[in-house]
């Protein structure tokens, strides 16, 4: 069989995508601790760049891809149950933070939400653009759901809350250290509760009480967003 | 094993169920999350027989948004001509939004005097 046709006959199913994948993922794990763990070297952004240049190169559309890559997508709901270890290991220090999380909430998602929504309307982004940006800090499944209840792009809306992740990930270490926020109380959950998902993983890798407080931040985020972003954006563009 | 990873998907299972039936604007996965903290708190001798896949996945959580992840590159040029304008309006709105939470969290610990023995960054 001509090398050609086997790759025809791989790449159309599951199995070389899930390989690449976590073959990519294991590249950019290895250069994150080979740089000590830096924030830059960020091992989701290495693998996504790996695997977008690769798709690109193999001329691969993804849907494709995501046959093989969805195995992986689909762990994120487990994961997102198994954070309750984490939670259930540093409850003596959830419990005793209830006030400080509570005010750091309402404080920082709502100048997530509202600074986007103002800088991007300065910048001259209207209309569905602009509403996509309102619940950017919420875990994706509450942020679509928002999205959809606002009127914006659901797949914008996704999109900008991997970004915010993405970003999050890499900035965290380094902001927090600027503010001289020592507390992995304090550094944890804001991670989770601005920057979800892709933060919570950050805060993990970095410490497990960040861990926990990055998740408990991510789920109070999720309800806070999806309470209240339906009222507070149509009431400012009202 | 096999053990903790029914008791995962049960939990989240349960929990997209109580989101539907509810209609509570919580993701399911949020509220199995919330479930199985009950179950542990309730029988806390289950924590170790799910610590070490709830660990084993929780240590590659980086890598489960990588297929999102190159979604998003693939379809970057759905962002059109508002790309700049969107990216710059994330990244303020990011920065300023973890700096107000970072520091009211640790403003409010120590207006409540709740400076205890909870880890701290050595940078």
């Amino acid at each position: 069989m001509p090398v050609t046709d086997i790759w025809t006959y791989l790449s159309e199913g599951p199995l070389v995508w899930l390989t690449a994948t976590i073959l990519a993922y294991m590249v950019g794990d290895a250069l994150f601790r080979a740089s000590g763990g830096r924030p830059l070297v960020n091992p989701v952004l290495i693998a996504i760049v790996l695997l977008s240049a690769l798709l690109l190169s193999t001329g691969t559309a993804y849907g494709t891809y995501f046959e093989g890559a969805q195995f992986v997508h689909f762990l994120l709901g487990p994961s997102t149950v198994a954070l309750a270890l984490p939670l259930f290991e540093n409850r003596r220090h959830v419990m005793r933070t209830a006030l400080p999380m509570a005010v750091a909430l309402v404080a920082g998602s709502l100048v997530s939400m509202l600074l986007g929504l103002g800088i991007g309307w300065v910048l001259g982004l209207r209309g569905i653009s602009l509403l996509s940006l309102g619940p950017k800090s919420a875990t994706s499944p509450i942020a679509i759901g928002v999205a959809e209840q606002i009127g914006a792009a659901p797949s914008l809306t996704a999109a900008l809350v991997i970004l915010t992740g993405i970003f999050g990930a890499v900035t965290v270490t380094p902001l927090f250290n600027l503010l001289r926020v020592r507390d992995y109380r304090a550094r944890g959950f804001a991670a989770g509760a601005i920057t979800s998902g892709i933060g919570t993983a950050r805060a993990l890798q970095v410490n497990p009480t960040a861990g926990a407080f990055a998740g408990v931040g991510m789920g109070l985020n999720a309800l806070f967003t999806a309470l209240a972003a339906p009222y507070v954006i149509p009431w400012i563009f009202g | 094993m096999i053990h903790a990873f029914a008791l995962l998907l049960l939990c989240q299972l349960a929990g997209e169920i109580a989101a539907r039936a509810s209609g509570l604007p919580v993701p399911g996965p949020v509220l199995g999350m919330i479930l199985l903290t009950v179950l542990l708190i309730t029988l806390p001798g289950l924590a170790d027989r799910v610590r070490g896949v709830a660990q084993g996945l929780l240590s590659h959580l980086s890598l489960l948004f990588v297929p999102a992840g190159v979604g998003v590159v693939a379809h970057l040029d759905k962002l059109g001509p508002d790309g700049p304008a969107l990216l710059a309006a994330l990244f303020i709105s990011a920065i300023a939004g973890l700096s107000v939470t970072v520091l009211t969290f640790a403003a409010m610990l120590r207006l409540t005097r709740n400076t205890d023995e909870a880890p701290r960054a050595g940078y």
